[in-house]
């Protein structure tokens, strides 16, 4: 129980008590969704003829499913893009060097200040601008450069702290047996903070795959872009919306589950301490 | 960059009121922050209590919420709230989008703020609840005492990073028909798309100078609080 901190074990009293705070709460939360629900029926919004199309056919094959499909394709693309930048940038952070580890912390930390909306849209008028894209694929290449430099400056850190958060002897071992620190980090390091970062990198998949929604903004077909579209053919965006949202919510609880499953999973892999959350942003980085 | 390209590009500002877009972000975050902030405390506090319906109900708001795209929330608000159902919150046209903009926002980010306001009380180890209890505190004395202080030290970084997410997405307001920094940006880029590069890293540097105090002050906040353990 979350409150374990917080409280006792209830007594024979306490419990009585907490039985019946419990049924009013329940109550009133509801009393509170019936509230809603009947607003909507006064409004005429739970009429079946705003709902019963989404259990037709047409409207998953024509609409849901092609946006579900642009959405999962902008996410997958952005996911390995993001990674092999996340690799590149989060070695370059642990280098020897100092020129290439300010280089990269300068990127990442851009990276991670800027909006994703504003390089989608720069990316999507400065790129027709320059004609170097063809116009048809331009939203899908705007989408994925913005998450992928974005995300990958977040995959970026996670590398950074997993090796840092690696025990000492792990390098210690490494160097002893005679391997440069190169070696170190490519063959013992890296690969372990990967595993203790997996459940990490799981959660953040949750982000890629809510901010490809954001193309829409820049003309992207996807997932909210269809259910809008089917929404304005029958009168029903916001019915439309509610069904896109849990579209996304049931994809996006499977994957929070995995990660929390990789959580208790990977720990025995790594020397590493495994976490589900994204490092937070930090400004002023002590480089090591 | 020879003479000019700069002046041209300086000709831009006395075009669009860049400045004041940003400032609709300011407000945008500010308002849309006090609403998440008392919000995310009501569903924290629900989500800690011992009473399981509030418990259910909490945690339930925070996975709907945090699993949708805030684009969705924010369309939503405006093609359903307003569009639809008719909900209006100021007579003003703009200031009515501004307001349904700030409700999608807060809704949204409430979800993040429990979940900061939770995992401070998650730091406060089981041994600090047993010694008030064994010097003789009731619930709320050991609350108040011991228990909230020290979690709230706890979640000052979390929170911090809530306020620099809800910073960046203000921009998806721009969903909402509000005109904000990322409209601006589109306008400017559309208008002059030989210096789109400039006009891209005028606004990146705009949030850049917004996130990142944001980020210093909270991190050295929760450094000198940081209850040492």
């Amino acid at each position: 129980m979350s409150g374990s901190v917080l409280f006792d074990a209830p007594g024979p009293h306490a419990r009585r008590r907490m039985r019946w705070l419990n049924a009013v709460a329940a109550v009133v939360v509801a009393g509170i969704g019936a509230a809603v629900l009947v607003r909507l029926g006064t409004k005429g919004q739970l009429e079946s003829r705003l709902w019963t199309p989404f259990l037709t056919g047409d409207a998953w094959t024509n609409f849901l499913l092609p946006g579900l499909r642009y959405t999962l394709r902008a996410a997958g693309i952005s996911i390995v893009t993001a990674g092999i930048f996340g690799i590149v940038f989060g070695l370059g952070r642990l280098s020897a060097s100092r020129a290439v580890r300010t280089v990269s912390g300068a990127v990442v930390e851009f990276f991670r200040a800027v909006p994703v909306l504003l390089m989608m849209i720069f990316f999507y008028l400065g790129l027709g601008h320059l004609h170097v894209v063809d116009p048809t694929d331009l939203p899908l290449v705007a989408v994925v450069l913005g998450l992928t430099l974005y995300n990958g400056a977040v995959f970026a850190e996670l590398v950074r702290s997993g090796v840092h958060g690696l025990p000492r002897g792990q390098r210690e071992a490494a160097l002893a047996v005679g391997l440069r620190r190169s070696q170190s980090l490519r063959i013992v390091e890296v690969p372990q903070a990967l595993i203790a970062m997996l459940p990490a990198l799981a959660s953040q998949l949750v982000v890629i795959l809510k901010d490809t929604a954001l193309g829409y903004i820049i003309t992207y077909p996807d997932l909210l872009d269809a259910a809008r579209r089917l929404g304005s053919a029958n009168g029903n965006i916001m019915q439309a919306l509610l069904v896109a949202a849990g579209i996304f919510i049931v994809i996006n609880y499977a994957l929070t589950r995995f990660a929390g499953l990789l959580a208790g999973r990977v720990g025995r892999r790594t020397a590493g301490r495994a976490r589900a959350e994204a490092p937070t942003l930090v400004v002023a980085t002590r480089d090591s | 960059m020879d003479d000019g390209f700069v002046s041209q590009y300086l000709s831009l500002f006395d075009q669009f009121d860049v400045a004041a877009a940003f400032w609709v972000n300011i407000q945008l975050t500010f308002f849309a922050g006090i609403l998440a902030l008392v919000g995310g405390t009501i569903l924290a506090v629900m989500r800690i209590s011992p009473v399981p319906s509030l418990r259910w109900a909490g945690s339930t708001y925070v996975t709907l919420l945090r699993n949708t795209p805030l684009t969705i929330i924010i369309v939503f608000c405006v093609l359903g709230l307003w569009g639809q159902l008719g909900v209006t919150l100021s007579t003003n046209f703009q200031t009515n989008f501004f307001r349904l903009a700030v409700v999608g926002l807060a809704a949204y980010h409430a979800a993040f703020v429990c979940e900061a306001l939770r995992s401070g009380v998650n730091t406060v180890p089981v041994g600090q609840a047993e010694a008030a209890r064994a010097i003789g505190l009731g619930f709320w004395p050991a609350a108040r005492l011991v228990i909230f202080p020290q979690a709230f030290r706890g979640s000052i970084a979390p929170l911090g990073n809530v306020l620099i997410a809800l910073t960046k997405n203000s921009t998806v307001a721009a969903a909402g028909s509000v005109a904000e920094a990322s409209g601006l940006m589109r306008t400017m880029i559309e208008f002059r798309p030989d210096v789109s590069l400039a006009i891209f890293l005028t606004f990146a540097a705009g949030f850049t100078v917004i996130v990142v105090p944001i980020g210093l002050a909270t991190t050295a906040l929760s450094r000198r609080l940081a209850v040492a353990r």
